[in-house]
């Protein structure tokens, strides 16, 4: 329902009115920081912006952590497939099946 | 092997009940206007309608089209609407497969516009012309009362003789037929909507606007006779050239979304606004649907052209599904890529 | 592009998608709710529905402001920016979505001062910039959106802008998920729940659909990895018979929301005791008002407002739709009297709207597909 990019902070802008520069691949605007006073971003930090507005600060850790789990995805199955290619699954009868 | 597709555009009809800004956004309202009401009227019933039309006069094969420009700013990165102008008309020609020669203008005027501005027009289509090889000729002006019109409109009127060795016919498009992009698409229509200012966004973008006859002649050398189709995707972008090629042939068009080249700043521009590239408007691009023997030649003979390095094989002809564009993502799924209702708008939601 | 490339990359949507496949029993039908028309949208323009197994049913839920917002609502802000000295502000959301006398852009053609704005503060701009004129700015959206409203009417209250004001249609979403969930012909098995306004609420408003209606609900981002993600974590929930709020967002969606967002909402919006919804009917408690502290710059309590209302065509089966009852396609004016150029129902009238979406992007392929002319 409500379309919101990331964009990396250029520039804070100093003022009465919390504000920074964004650019988004190549475009600049001037958004405001009003809905992030409790944890300001600084300059180089990335953020959500929604109509004109940060509404949040992406965490790097998060992403990479997202990263690594679809990167994980469907691993453990191909391994699996991978064993039971070799045939080594069929020795086991089901009494080693810790996991 | 290929199946030839049959050339029947079906029948459209207008019933709107008042003429909308839609009407002239170049989408799918634009269409039903011009199929709909003026050319039933004017041309009688007949084929699809193309860029530009060729008549036979005194034996002597002509090519014609007139446009009309109407943009605000009247300067903007790039360009302003006296290049438009000039180059608009020229590239109708071109990718009907004629080379303009010569072109009549007409100017209106709002009383109140500043003569420095006039002149500064008149000296970009003088500029305009020189560089894309075609003669200014005549012209008429005409004044309209301050606030009936937005500072100038331009028209320019374009004859000129057929390329050799062109064939244009949507109807010897056949499945299998490879579509080339001359460059990146929507570099225009988001210059000028960063450019009006409402929107507060800043890139570094400039109009494309540019004459694509060099590119046109040099596909012409390559691919010749078996060029089938060529349109250049103004106003409503990319979308609704290849929509209205799907249209007329009764054919399936595939694009592999990942090869339609994109300036940075149009696609962040897009991200932001909610906007699709191919939706936006361009006016120094060009479509191609080529056999696909030629396709591989006639790459390499628009990419020597300069300014035609960005130039794409993106996709092909399909039997299925018949009037549809769609749109490959590299990881295998798809989607069917509309025509558009109207202006693109941002959005936010 | 950071943080929107990696997350369209191919090779892992593949694996994303094989996993999907993996995981979805063959035996069941599981039929998943987005809630939220942003992710209806990235569905179709990524083309997701052909990378999930036929038995994974993606149900479009109610997050569209604009499908949800009854015409009189836009009748009634057009009747204010009727009067000669209203300028009429709005997203471009707005623009082509027809009131009984035509939409805002068609009243512009007729000569009104509609002006497209990118953000609330743009439309307060644009009062500063004409103080011979008022600015209505015609305000929709969840809470993603009504935040920036709210910080813009405290602008506009410190800087003492007084020829502005907001016609407010700010809607929230819990109510209109409970609506759904309450109804008697709905039977989902978990919700892929909305990411950007979670960045604002936070996770906690959808405990009780994990607690009280035994659903999944896993708060998602837009891209494809990310909805394929949170696809393999509703079926993860659901194989393991469990019904948990998970936040698969958590790069941008704070557990707890934006504290700094709800204080703001809070000082300029309050409650509505109920709210007409497009296609749902009224909903107690599922839209904001401007308080009373600013009714300088309530347009409702400034002007007249004639309050008109609209019913849709009882043909237009909108609400079958949004409950996920039938698919777009199944009403019965889909594609025929109901198309994004002539919108009839709720759902056909934004490009995120359920039936505009799906007439968009998937209508004419699955048409063609069965060997029929989209244009016949």
């Amino acid at each position: 329902m409500c379309l919101a990019i990331p964009g990396q902070i250029v520039e804070v802008v100093p003022g009465a009115v919390a504000g920074a520069v964004v650019e988004v691949v190549g475009v600049r605007r001037r958004i405001d920081l009003g809905l992030l006073l409790d944890d300001m971003p600084v300059a180089g930090d990335w953020v959500l912006i929604h109509v004109g507005f940060a509404m949040s600060k992406i965490s790097e850790n998060d992403a990479r952590e997202q990263m690594e789990l679809l990167r994980m995805l469907g691993e453990c199955e191909a391994a699996v497939e991978e064993v039971a290619g070799y045939g080594l699954g069929d020795e086991d009868d089901g009494r080693g099946q810790a996991s | 092997m290929s199946t030839v597709i049959t050339h029947t555009p079906p029948r459209v009809r207008f019933k709107d009940p008042q003429i909308e800004m839609a009407h002239g956004a170049g989408g799918k309202a634009s269409r039903r206007l011009v199929e709909g009401l003026i050319a039933p009227i004017l041309l009688g019933a007949g084929g699809a309608l193309s860029d530009a039309a060729q008549v036979t006069i005194g034996g002597t094969r002509l090519g014609i089209t007139t446009d009309s420009f109407v943009v605000t700013p009247l300067r903007f990165p790039g360009g302003s609407i006296g290049e438009l102008a000039v180059n608009g008309t020229v590239n109708d020609l071109a990718v009907s497969g004629v080379r303009a020669e010569v072109l009549v203008t007409t100017f209106v005027l709002e009383a109140g516009l500043p003569s420095a501005v006039l002149e500064a027009e008149v000296r970009a289509m003088a500029d305009a012309a020189a560089r894309a090889g075609v003669r200014i000729v005549g012209g008429d002006t005409k004044v309209v009362e301050h606030g009936l019109a937005d500072q100038m409109y331009l028209t320019t009127t374009g004859i000129g003789s057929p390329l050799a060795g062109v064939t244009l016919d949507p109807g010897s498009v056949r499945e299998g037929d490879v579509i080339l992009l001359s460059g990146p698409v929507g570099d225009h229509g988001i210059t000028i909507l960063l450019a009006r200012g409402d929107l507060d966004l800043e890139a570094d973008l400039t109009s494309d606007t540019r004459s694509v006859l060099p590119m046109v002649e040099a596909l012409v050398g390559a691919a010749g006779p078996r060029i089938r189709w060529m349109r250049d995707p103004t106003r409503g972008g990319a979308a609704t050239s290849l929509n209205e090629l799907a249209r007329d042939c009764r054919c399936g068009i595939l694009i592999r979304e990942d090869d339609v080249p994109v300036h940075d700043g149009v696609r962040g521009a897009c991200e932001l606004l909610g906007l699709d590239p191919l939706h936006i408007a361009n006016e120094g691009q060009f479509l191609a649907v080529i056999a696909p023997q030629d396709a591989a030649a006639a790459l390499r003979a628009v990419q020597a052209v300069p300014g035609g390095e960005g130039a794409r094989l993106i996709g092909e002809v399909t039997l299925q599904p018949a009037g549809t564009v769609l749109a490959m993502t590299p990881y295998g799924a798809s989607r069917v890529v509309d025509m558009l209702v109207g202006d693109p708008l941002p959005r936010i939601c | 592009m950071k943080y929107v490339d990696e997350f369209r990359d191919p090779r892992l949507i593949r694996r994303a998608s094989d996993e999907v496949r993996r995981l979805a029993d063959p035996a069941r039908h599981y039929r998943l709710m987005e809630v939220c028309g942003g992710h209806t949208h990235a569905i179709y323009r990524f083309g997701l529905k052909d990378l999930l197994p036929d038995n994974i049913e993606l149900i479009h839920g109610p997050g569209c402001p604009v499908c949800v917002l009854p015409m009189g609502r836009i009748d009634d802000g057009l009747a204010i920016a009727a009067r000669a000295d209203v300028i009429f502000a709005a997203f471009g959301d707005m623009m082509r979505v027809p009131g009984t006398t035509g939409s805002p852009l068609e009243h512009k053609a007729r000569g009104m001062d509609v002006r497209i704005v990118y953000s609330p503060l743009d439309a307060l701009k644009l009062a500063q910039a004409n103080p011979g004129k008022h600015v209505l700015f015609f305000a929709i959206g969840f809470e993603t959106t009504a935040p920036s409203t709210a910080l813009t009417l405290l602008r506009a209250k410190a800087l003492g802008v007084s020829n502005f004001s907001v016609f407010c249609n700010h809607v929230t979403i819990v109510p209109a998920i409970r609506a759904i969930l309450d109804s008697p012909d709905m039977r989902l098995d978990g919700f892929i729940g909305p990411g950007h306004v979670s960045t604002v609420i936070g996770c906690r408003p959808y405990e009780w659909i994990a607690q009280n209606e035994r659903k999944p609900i896993v708060v998602s981002g837009f891209e494809p990895l990310d909805i394929l993600q949170s696809v393999v974590m509703l079926l993860e929930q659901l194989h393991a018979g469990e019904a948990r709020v998970e936040n698969q967002y958590k790069r941008v969606v704070p557990w707890e929301g934006n504290r700094a967002a709800l204080r703001a909402m809070a000082e300029v919006f309050e409650l509505r005791p109920y709210f007409e919804w497009r296609g749902m009917g009224f909903i107690s408690q599922s839209a904001l008002r401007v308080r009373d502290s600013f009714a300088q710059w309530d347009a409702e309590q400034r002007f007249d407002v004639p309050g008109v209302r609209v019913t849709d065509p009882k043909a237009a089966q909108c609400g079958e739709v949004l409950k996920g009852v039938l698919k777009p396609a199944q009403c019965k004016l889909f594609g025929r009297e109901c198309t994004p150029e002539h919108p009839i129902g709720a759902l056909m009238v934004s490009s995120e709207g359920s039936c505009a979406a799906y007439y968009n992007y998937e209508h004419r392929k699955s048409l063609a597909m069965a060997g029929l002319d989209a244009h016949d």
